[in-house]
C-alpha cells in the first residue's frame, strides 16, 4: 500500500472515532441530563420524574423532621414568602453555607405536592464571592 | 489614597497602551523601538505593583474610606487574611490578573531581549493588549475600580467571608491566576511567530518554560482546590465537576498536551498547526475561566453574584478566537510538516496519542460543563449533567492516560526495533499484570474493573519509569564510574527536563491511584447519634462521648468529641461547626448570635492506608428557641415592665440616657454587649446540658492521602524540569538564535546517546539516527559562520564514546 493511501485511511478511521465518541456524548447527555425547573413550574411536573430544581430558602421554614429536613422554596425573582414557594425535604447533611434566603440547586421529584431531594446532591451558593450588588 | 491609587492605575493604562504601540512601530526589528517598548512594560509592572501595595496597605490599616476594603475586611477580620481578602473580590481578582501578567510580561520579555527579534514586538502588543484591556476594565466598566471610594468612611467593614478565612485562601487563587496568566506568553509569542511566518521551534524554544510554569501553577491550583475542600467544606469531596472546577482542569489538560506535542515540533518539525491550535485554545479556555466565574451563566458552587465585566471578556474571548483561527488559517502553508512520523512505534506518535486522548477528555469536560447552554439552546430548557456522567466518559478516558505515561517514556524518538522494545517492556509489563492479577484475588477490586485496570496500568508506568531511572544510572556509571546513588544524582541533574518529566508521570500515575481507589471504595455514611451511642461504619466503631459549646465575641461553637476504635487503635476526633455572628452591622440581639454563616471544623484521622474523615450538624433549634427567648426578654426588661430585676433598670435608664446624649451610645452599647455575651455563655452552657442527638457525616476514604503525594511529587518534578540550568544560571542567557539552534541539536544528540545506552534504541537504529543528527548539527555550525565551535572548546574532561570529529561536550547541559 503507498504511504498516500495508508495516511488517508488513518485520517478516516481517526475521524469516525471521533465522530462516533461526539454522537456518543450528545446521546448521551440528552437523556441523562436533569431539567433545570424553578419551583412554580415544579407544581404542574410530573410526580416521579428527575428535576434540578432552583429555587431560593424561604426563611423562617426550615423545620428538623426525623432523620431529614423540611423547608420551603420558592422561585428566585418571585416573592419570598411561603404562599409562592412548594415544600421540600431532604435527608442527609446539609452544607456549611444553607440556610434561610440562600439560592439553591437540588436534585429531586414531586411526591403528593412535595418535591423530594435526593441525598448529597443539595448545593448551596456561596453568598457570592463577588457581590456588586448588596440586598442585605 | 483611593484618588492616587486612581491617578497611578490610570497612568498603568496609559503605560501599557503605549507599550503596544511603541512595539508596533518597531515591528522591522528596529532596536530602539523594541528597547523602548520593553522599558515602558517594565513600567507599566512598577505602576501595577504600587496600586498592589496601596490596596494592601488600605487593608493592613482597617482603611475603610476604601471601598473594597470596607466589604471585604474588618477590624476584627485576622491580617493574616486581610491580606488574601483583595482577590476575594471581584475588582481586586482583576487587579491581581494585571499585576500577574505585568510581572510575566516583563520576565518574558527581559529574557527574549536579545533574541527572536521579529517576534519579540509583536508578542509585547499582544501582551500589553491583554493589559490594556484588564486595566482598561477597572477603570472603565462600572463597579469594579479597586479604588472606588467611600465617603464618610465607615467605622468598620463587612469581613471576609468565614467560609474563605483558611489559609489556602492565601495561595489557592492567586496559584490559579498565575496559571491563567502566565498562559498569556506562549499565546503572545505564538502570535507574533504566526504574523511574521516565523513558524520554526525558536519561538516555542523561548517560551516552553512560561507553558511549563503555567502548568505548574495551574496544577498546584487545582491540588489546593482539591484539598481546601476536602477539609473544610463540610462535604468530604474533593472534586465536584462543578464549572468552574472545570474552568480550571480544561485549560490544564490543553496545555499538558501543549507541552507534549512541542518536543515533537522541536525535535522533527511536525504539528505545527496543532500547536499553534493548542496554545490559542489553552488561552482562551483561561479567558473562559475568568469569564465564568464572574458571569453567573452556569450554576456553580463557586457562586458569584451577578456583575457587569461578563459581556467585556465575553467579547475579548470573540476577538481572540475569531482572530487567531483567522491568522492560523491564513498561514497554512507556512506550515508544513518537515518530517512525517517514521514509525508507530516511536515516541512521537505516542504523543500524538496522548494529546489526543487530552483533546477529548477537554472536549467532554466541554460539553457537559456547557451543557445547560447546549440544551436550552435546543430544547428551550436548562438541564444540567452530574458527575455520574463526566465520570463514564472519563474514567476509561482518565485509564488509557495512565497506560500511556508509562508507554511513552519507554520508546525512543523516531523508531524502536522489536528487540529494543522487548527488552525495556519485559519488566515493566510483567510487573503490571502480577500487580493486577494478586489485585483481582486478594482486594474488592476484582468487583471494580475500571479501578482494577488503572491500578494495573499504574504498577506498569511506575515500574517502567523507575526502570528508566535505573538504566540511566547504570549507563552512566559505565562511562564515568562512582556509585549507583551518585551517577544517578549525575545523570538526573544533566537531564533535567527528560527526568523531571518523568518525576511527574510518577506523580500523576499516584495521583490517579488515590483518585481511582477512594471514589472506588470510599464508604459514606450518615448517621444520627446520641451522647454515649456507639455505632459501626465499615468497620470502625464510632462512639458519640459527649458535646462541646462554646461562645465568643466571634462565633458560637456546638461540636462533638468522638472516640473511633479500628483494628485494636483509637482515637478520639473534635469534630464542630461554628455559626458566625454577622459583622459590619448592628448587633442584631441573642439570635444574631446563631444567624449568621456555619463553618464546618472537621475531625480527619488520615493514614496511609485509608482517612478516616468527619463533620458534624449540631441540632441547634432548642439553643435558637433559647436565644429568641432572651431576646424577648430582654426587651421586656428594658422596656421596664413591672417585676423587672434592677439590673434591667440600669441598662434601661442607661439607654435612654444614650438616647438623648450621643456621647453615652458607646457606653450603653458596650454594657448591652456585655450583658449579651454574658447570657450567650449561658444560653451555650445549655446546649450541654440539653445533649441533643447530631448528625454525623462519616467517610471512610481508601488511599486519598496518596493524591495529596502524588501532587506534590509531580510539583517536585516540575519545579526539576523548571531549574535553570548552569548555563543559565552562570548568565549566560545572552544567546544568538544560532546558538540556541545548536544547543537545541545538541540535547537531542545527548538525548539519542542516553536512549542508546539505557537500552531503548538498538546499535543499529542509534547508529542511523545519530549519523542523522550530526549532520543536521554540521549543517548549522556551518551557518553559525565558525563562532560555534569556541563555545564547546573546552570540553570538562570526560572523552566520549561516538565524539568523532563532531561537537564535543555532550555531557553538559
Amino acid at each position: 500500500m503507498d504511504p498516500q493511501r495508508k495516511r488517508k485511511i488513518r485520517l478516516v478511521v481517526a475521524l469516525s472515532v471521533a465522530v462516533l465518541l461526539a454522537v456518543a456524548l450528545i446521546y448521551t447527555s440528552f437523556s441523562a441530563s436533569t431539567q433545570a425547573k424553578e419551583p412554580s413550574q415544579l407544581l404542574n411536573a410530573a410526580p416521579g420524574t428527575n428535576y434540578e430544581m432552583t429555587g431560593t430558602v424561604v426563611p423562617g421554614t426550615i423545620r428538623k423532621r426525623g432523620e431529614g429536613i423540611a423547608f420551603r422554596v420558592s422561585d428566585r425573582e418571585g416573592e419570598k414568602t411561603a404562599a409562592e414557594s412548594i415544600p421540600v425535604t431532604y435527608h442527609g447533611t446539609v452544607p456549611d453555607p444553607f440556610r434561610g434566603g440562600r439560592e439553591i440547586v437540588l436534585t429531586g421529584a414531586m411526591q403528593s405536592g412535595t418535591f423530594v431531594g435526593e441525598p448529597e446532591t443539595l448545593i448551596t451558593k456561596c453568598p457570592s464571592k463577588f457581590t456588586t450588588k448588596t440586598n442585605d | 489614597m483611593t484618588s492616587l491609587g486612581s491617578a497611578l492605575l490610570a497612568l498603568a493604562f496609559i503605560a501599557a497602551v503605549s507599550a503596544a504601540v511603541i512595539a508596533l512601530l518597531g515591528r522591522n526589528g528596529e532596536r530602539r523601538w523594541i528597547d523602548l517598548s520593553r522599558r515602558v512594560v517594565y513600567g507599566f509592572c512598577a505602576l501595577i505593583t504600587v496600586c498592589v501595595v496601596i490596596i494592601e496597605i488600605a487593608f493592613a490599616n482597617n482603611d475603610f474610606s476604601f471601598n473594597i476594603v470596607q466589604q471585604h475586611s474588618s477590624i476584627e477580620t485576622p491580617t493574616f487574611y486581610k491580606l488574601a481578602a483583595m482577590w476575594s473580590s471581584q475588582e481586586g481578582s482583576l487587579l491581581l490578573w494585571a499585576w500577574v501578567l505585568s510581572i510575566v510580561s516583563s520576565v518574558a520579555l527581559f529574557a527574549t531581549r536579545n533574541k527572536l527579534r521579529e517576534i519579540v514586538p509583536w508578542a509585547t502588543a499582544v501582551l500589553m493588549g491583554v493589559a490594556s484591556f484588564f486595566t482598561g476594565l477597572m477603570l472603565f466598566a462600572p463597579d469594579v475600580n479597586p479604588f472606588a471610594g467611600l465617603s464618610p468612611a465607615p467605622s468598620d467593614g463587612i469581613g471576609l467571608n468565614p467560609l474563605l478565612q483558611h489559609p489556602s485562601m492565601m495561595i489557592h487563587p492567586p496559584m490559579l491566576y498565575s496559571g491563567y496568566v502566565s498562559l498569556t506568553v506562549p499565546f503572545a509569542f505564538a502570535i507574533g511567530a504566526l504574523i511574521t511566518r516565523r513558524l520554526d521551534a525558536e519561538w516555542i524554544r523561548s517560551t516552553r518554560r512560561f507553558a511549563l510554569i503555567a502548568w505548574t501553577f495551574l496544577g498546584f491550583g487545582l491540588l489546593l482546590g482539591a484539598r481546601w475542600s476536602y477539609t473544610e467544606l463540610g462535604w468530604g469531596g474533593y472534586w465536584a465537576w462543578d464549572p468552574v472546577e472545570n474552568a480550571a482542569l480544561m485549560p490544564w489538560l490543553i496545555v499538558t498536551a501543549f507541552l507534549h506535542s512541542i518536543m515533537v515540533q522541536e525535535k522533527r518539525g511536525m504539528l505545527k498547526v496543532w500547536n499553534a491550535c493548542l496554545i490559542v485554545a489553552s488561552f482562551s479556555l483561561a479567558l473562559l475561566g475568568t469569564f465564568l466565574v464572574r458571569s453567573g451563566v452556569l450554576q456553580s458552587i463557586h457562586a458569584f453574584g451577578d456583575n457587569t465585566v461578563g459581556p467585556y471578556i465575553l467579547a475579548l474571548i470573540g476577538v481572540v478566537v475569531l482572530g487567531s483561527t483567522a491568522l492560523i488559517i491564513s498561514r497554512l502553508d507556512d506550515m508544513r510538516s518537515e518530517k512525517r512520523i517514521d514509525s508507530l512505534v516511536s515516541r512521537e506518535s505516542v504523543f500524538l496519542v496522548n494529546n489526543l486522548l487530552l483533546v477529548a477528555l477537554t472536549a467532554v469536560i466541554a460539553w457537559g460543563t456547557f451543557f445547560p447552554l447546549i440544551s436550552e439552546l435546543f430544547t428551550g430548557t436548562k438541564a444540567s449533567l452530574a458527575a455520574p456522567w463526566f465520570d463514564r466518559y472519563t474514567t476509561p478516558l482518565a485509564i488509557l492516560l495512565v497506560l500511556f505515561t508509562g508507554i511513552g517514556p519507554l520508546l525512543a524518538w523516531r523508531r524502536v526495533s522489536w528487540a529494543s522494545a522487548k527488552r525495556v517492556f519485559r519488566i515493566p509489563l510483567a510487573v503490571g499484570i502480577v500487580a493486577t492479577i494478586a489485585l483481582a484475588l486478594f482486594s474488592d477490586a476484582a468487583h471494580k474493573p475500571w479501578a482494577l485496570a488503572l491500578f494495573g496500568f499504574a504498577a506498569f508506568a511506575i515500574t517502567g519509569l523507575g526502570q528508566e531511572f535505573w538504566n540511566g544510572a547504570s549507563a552512566r556509571r559505565k562511562i564515568s564510574g562512582g556509585t549507583m546513588a551518585g551517577a544517578l544524582i549525575a545523570v538526573v541533574s544533566r537531564n533535567r527536563r527528560r527526568y523531571g518529566g518523568y518525576i511527574i508521570h510518577i506523580g500523576i500515575a499516584v495521583v490517579l491511584i488515590g483518585i481511582a481507589a477512594s471514589s472506588s471504595f470510599q464508604t459514606n455514611r450518615n448517621v444520627n447519634l446520641r451522647p454515649g451511642q456507639t455505632t459501626d461504619i465499615a468497620g470502625w466503631k464510632v462512639t458519640y462521648l459527649r458535646p462541646t459549646a462554646k461562645v465568643d465575641r466571634l462565633a458560637f461553637t456546638a461540636g462533638a468529641v468522638l472516640r473511633v476504635a479500628w483494628n485494636g487503635e483509637s482515637f478520639t476526633l473534635h469534630p464542630d461547626t461554628r455559626y458566625y455572628r454577622p459583622t459590619g452591622g448592628e448587633s442584631s440581639g441573642l439570635t444574631g448570635f446563631f444567624d449568621g454563616e456555619s463553618d464546618s471544623d472537621i475531625g480527619l484521622k488520615a493514614g496511609l492506608a485509608q482517612d478516616f474523615w468527619t463533620a458534624v450538624r449540631p441540632d441547634i433549634a432548642g439553643v435558637q428557641r433559647r436565644a429568641r427567648a432572651a431576646d424577648k426578654g430582654f426587651e421586656e426588661c428594658v422596656k421596664g415592665a413591672p417585676g423587672t430585676p434592677a439590673q434591667c433598670k440600669a441598662v434601661g435608664a442607661l439607654m435612654k440616657a444614650a438616647a438623648a446624649n450621643p456621647k453615652l451610645r458607646p457606653v450603653a452599647l458596650a454594657q448591652i454587649e456585655r450583658l449579651q455575651s454574658l447570657t450567650a455563655q449561658s444560653i451555650a452552657k445549655s446546649y450541654l446540658a440539653e445533649s441533643p442527638a447530631a448528625t454525623f457525616k462519616v467517610i471512610v476514604n481508601p488511599l486519598v492521602t496518596w493524591m495529596w503525594i502524588g501532587g506534590l511529587i509531580a510539583l517536585a518534578g516540575a519545579l526539576l524540569a523548571l531549574w535553570p540550568s548552569r548555563g543559565r544560571r552562570r548568565g549566560a542567557l545572552v544567546r544568538t538564535e544560532a546558538d540556541a539552534q545548536k544547543e537545541a541539536k545538541y540535547r537531542e544528540i545527548r538525548d539519542a546517546e542516553l536512549d542508546h545506552a539505557s537500552g531503548k534504541l538498538s546499535d543499529h537504529d542509534f547508529a542511523l539516527l545519530d549519523a542523522e543528527l550530526r549532520k543536521e548539527a554540521v549543517a548549522i555550525l556551518d551557518r553559525v559562520d565558525g563562532n560555534g565551535n569556541g563555545n564547546g572548546a573546552h570540553a570538562n574532561g570526560h572523552s566520549h564514546p561516538n565524539a568523532d570529529g563532531a561537537p564535543e561536550k555532550l555531557e553538559q547541559s
